[in-house]
């Protein structure tokens, strides 16, 4: 088969496993939901394989093929073909989110296993992986903004997956609204570079820029390179289209780990890869992109910190953790970048498997002060988020420290501003490196809860049926979490599904070694060509000694965690209490809540009643409906008056009519 | 004679008969009235039948009592008919129709 065919074979397996498990919704068959879901998923790897080893075998500087299936849209001066480019970026991503995509739908078959919804889980998941690979394999802006609302869309179904959950719901229109936002920006950006080149393909558009803008940094160039950047950052929850990222974390567990982590949020990072052209054509807009990411790096690092809702705090790390990505591919280091997405999709969607399994653990309780001690009860998955913290803490050699360091050692080595970026990287790596300590500490060391006592015990908690966020009563039929709880512990399929990501956790790293290896870098080499910075690679001894530099603060920050919360435990509470201020800040998100909902949330609502109250009950019930009803009823009430059911009213009322009639003929006749 | 004075009585008559329709409130009255003002009518026929030397108008005239005396059965069934069910026999009474 041919390169293009195993391409649509991508997009088409997930298409058709939505498709049916949709179909499936009343099967009792929970099982045959589960295997086509995730098989589908399976199959669209396979596929990204023989499109790689495809790929492979073409000569380096032809990497690269697009194929049409037929025009979507033709008019003067537009021919939108439905295309997919294959070229090593799109095939890294496919292989990252197929991948990654797959473990997660099997560690979904038995999470999601007691949950009434089940099918419609499963089809909203392959309709989310088609969006993504839709997004990544789509040769003209055009497509890529249609996956690009899919994914969104698909965001907010998983979101809001418990419907009847009010927080749930409440959450999936907060991302979706954001990640509107960004559409829009996407859209208005495609919409100047067309404008500019004439063209939607990539081809088009990044050769007639060189012509269609007036050189570097050209004003409408920087223009459309921002509107794109805020698509990328809506989509992949950069400061300060942040918000929702962390209140998706109301849908189901694999949901964080998959969309919120592993695949659509690094959405951004793609983008801006994919754009690199259009970016070194226009390094200001870049800059932006590099000092976004670094500030929400930051914020995201030291939210982190304090919030005690231990999903919330590996959604901020996501933040925190893209921040690298995006200031990665801003300032030209793409290959960093992208290896920082892949290990990150690794040891994130570790993390979030094992996260929920602690949850299940807990019945559904997400809190991280009532957790502890789960380190005897539940060794597997201790194990587990453990491999995914120390990767993320980025201590030796576990894949995280290798990837973020490239980045960093990049931006360093750029010198100028990106150095001082460079540097609040390290800053942020050792915060980093604290939360994923205080995670570990605080949910599988210390006193053990009631709950870990309990597994010991051999008992699964399964919790009251509330909502963890309010203590909202629930049940557990459709639209609400099932009644029972898995840990990976007892589900094979869990386990199964955690085990590969825990090795990957461990090894990926090895894919790019200061100075030894450059899988990535060689692999993804001819997307790359004709960026000013390819080949640019800091020395192997820049490196080693940016290695050395992180994985010292990697291990101090996990050590400083261990000394606070399991030598002298208690003492955080102290320095809570002393940097109360700092603390609240912290907590409450530096603000930006409480900002959105003062500038946009309550104007609008305030809008909203206004509407309602005055506008609907004044102008559209008093004067348009009521006005017209008014008249047609004065009118009615006129014709009503005559029919008064008197005989001889009527009577009288014909004789006068054919009195005037003769009068009229009389004089008529008279006249003439 | 003068077809003035035929056609002045027709009107006088056809007066008298609209003026009972419509003030009085006995239906059998009110029929009597109607029967009247046709038969004004056809007197006015039957003169000016007369007076062109056509025979025309006296068989309109035989039409219209042919027409009258349906009327008058279907009023008259129409007053036994309140009368079966009770109903004041009076026009003011049968007053459904108001809208």
């Amino acid at each position: 088969m041919s390169i293009n065919t195993w391409g649509w074979l991508v997009l088409a397996f997930p298409l058709a496993g939505s498709i049916i498990c949709a179909l499936l919704y009343r099967s009792p068959n929970k099982k045959l939901v589960g295997y086509i879901g995730s098989g589908a998923i399976f199959l669209a790897f396979l596929s990204g394989i023989g499109a790689l080893l495809k790929l492979q075998d073409l000569p380096e500087e032809h990497r690269s093929a697009v194929s049409n299936l037929f025009d979507y849209a033709k008019s003067s001066g537009i021919a939108v073909k439905l295309g997919i480019l294959i070229d090593p970026l799109s095939v890294f991503m496919v292989l990252v989110v197929t991948g990654v995509s797959f473990l997660i739908h099997v560690y979904s078959t038995a999470y999601m296993e007691s949950d009434a919804g089940y099918a419609r889980f499963f089809s909203y998941l392959n309709f989310f992986v088609f969006s993504m690979l839709l997004l990544i394999l789509a040769s003209n802006f055009v497509l890529l903004i249609v996956g690009w609302a899919f994914v969104g869309a698909a965001s907010y179904l998983l979101i809001s997956f418990w419907y009847r959950r009010s927080t749930a719901t409440y959450a999936g229109i907060k991302a979706f609204v954001m990640n509107v936002i960004g559409d829009i920006g996407l859209v208005i950006g495609a919409f100047i570079l067309f404008q500019h080149t004439g063209a939607l393909d990539y081809a088009g558009v990044f050769a007639g820029a060189k012509h269609g803008f007036d050189g570097v940094n050209d004003g409408p160039l920087v223009a459309a390179c921002i509107l794109l950047l805020v698509g990328a950052f809506a989509k992949s929850a950069q400061v300060p289209l942040h918000t929702w990222l962390p209140d998706a974390m109301e849908g189901p567990t694999p949901v964080s780990a998959l969309i919120h982590a592993a695949t659509m949020v690094t959405a951004g990072v793609y983008l801006i890869a994919r754009m690199h052209p259009l970016f070194e054509q226009a390094p200001a807009a870049a800059d932006v992109g590099a000092i976004g990411g670094t500030v929400t790096l930051l914020v995201a690092a030291t939210i982190a910190l304090v919030v005690t809702d231990l999903k919330r705090v590996i959604a901020y790390s996501t933040m925190s953790q893209i921040g690298y990505m995006i200031m990665g591919v801003s300032i030209f280091a793409y290959t960093a970048g992208l290896f920082h997405l892949m290990t990150h999709a690794f040891f994130k969607a570790l993390l979030f498997m094992s996260a929920g399994s602690v949850i299940s653990a807990m019945g559904g309780e997400q809190n991280m002060d009532r957790m502890g001690g789960f380190r005897r009860a539940m060794p597997f998955t201790f194990v587990a988020f453990t491999i995914g913290a120390l990767a993320l803490a980025g201590v030796p050699p576990f894949a995280g420290l290798f990837s973020k360091d490239e980045i960093l050692v990049f931006a360093i080595d750029r010198g100028g501003m990106y150095a001082v970026l460079g540097v609040l990287g390290y800053v942020g790596s050792l915060l980093t490196a604290f939360y994923a300590g205080r995670m570990v500490f605080r949910t599988f060391f210390g006193e053990q809860s009631s709950e870990a006592e309990q597994l010991m015990r051999g008992e699964l908690a399964h919790g009251e049926h509330r909502n963890p966020a309010t203590g909202e009563e629930e049940d557990t039929d459709v639209g609400f979490p099932g009644p029972e709880h898995h840990i990976a512990e007892r589900a094979p399929a869990m386990r199964f599904a955690m085990a590969p990501l825990a090795f990957l956790a461990v090894i990926a790293g090895a894919a790019g070694i200061p100075g030894a290896t450059h899988v990535l870098e060689h692999f993804l080499d001819p997307t790359f060509a004709d960026s000013k910075f390819a080949g640019h690679v800091p020395s192997a001894g820049a490196g080693w000694a940016g290695l050395a530099v992180g994985a010292l603060l990697g291990i101090g920050g996990f050590a400083i965690a261990y000394v606070l919360y399991e030598r002298r435990a208690g003492y955080t509470l102290q320095l809570r209490d002393r940097f109360r201020p700092l603390h609240d800040f912290f907590f409450n998100k530096w603000g930006f809540d409480d900002l959105y909902d003062r500038l946009f949330v309550n104007p609008a609502r305030a809008f909203g009643r206004w509407g309602r109250d005055v506008f609907e009950s004044a102008v559209v019930q008093g004067v348009l409906v009521g006005g017209t009803a008014g008249l047609v009823r004065s009118g009615t009430n006129l014709a009503r008056a005559i029919q008064n059911g008197y005989l001889r009213v009527y009577a009288l009322v014909l004789l006068i009519g054919v009195g005037a009639l003769v009068l009229w003929f009389l004089l008529e006749s008279a006249s003439a | 004679m003068s077809i003035s004075w035929f056609v002045v009585l027709s009107a006088f008559l056809f007066c008298i008969g609209a003026t009972g329709v419509l003030t009085r409130r006995n239906p059998l009255v009110v029929l009597l009235s109607l029967e009247l003002m046709l038969n004004a009518g056809n007197l006015a026929l039957i003169a000016f039948s007369r007076m062109n030397g056509n025979g025309d108008g006296q068989v309109f005239a035989l039409i219209v009592m042919v027409v009258a005396a349906c009327e008058v059965v279907i009023g008259l069934g129409l007053i036994v008919a309140m009368y079966r069910r009770r109903i004041p026999i009076d026009v003011d009474e049968v007053s459904e129709l108001r809208g």
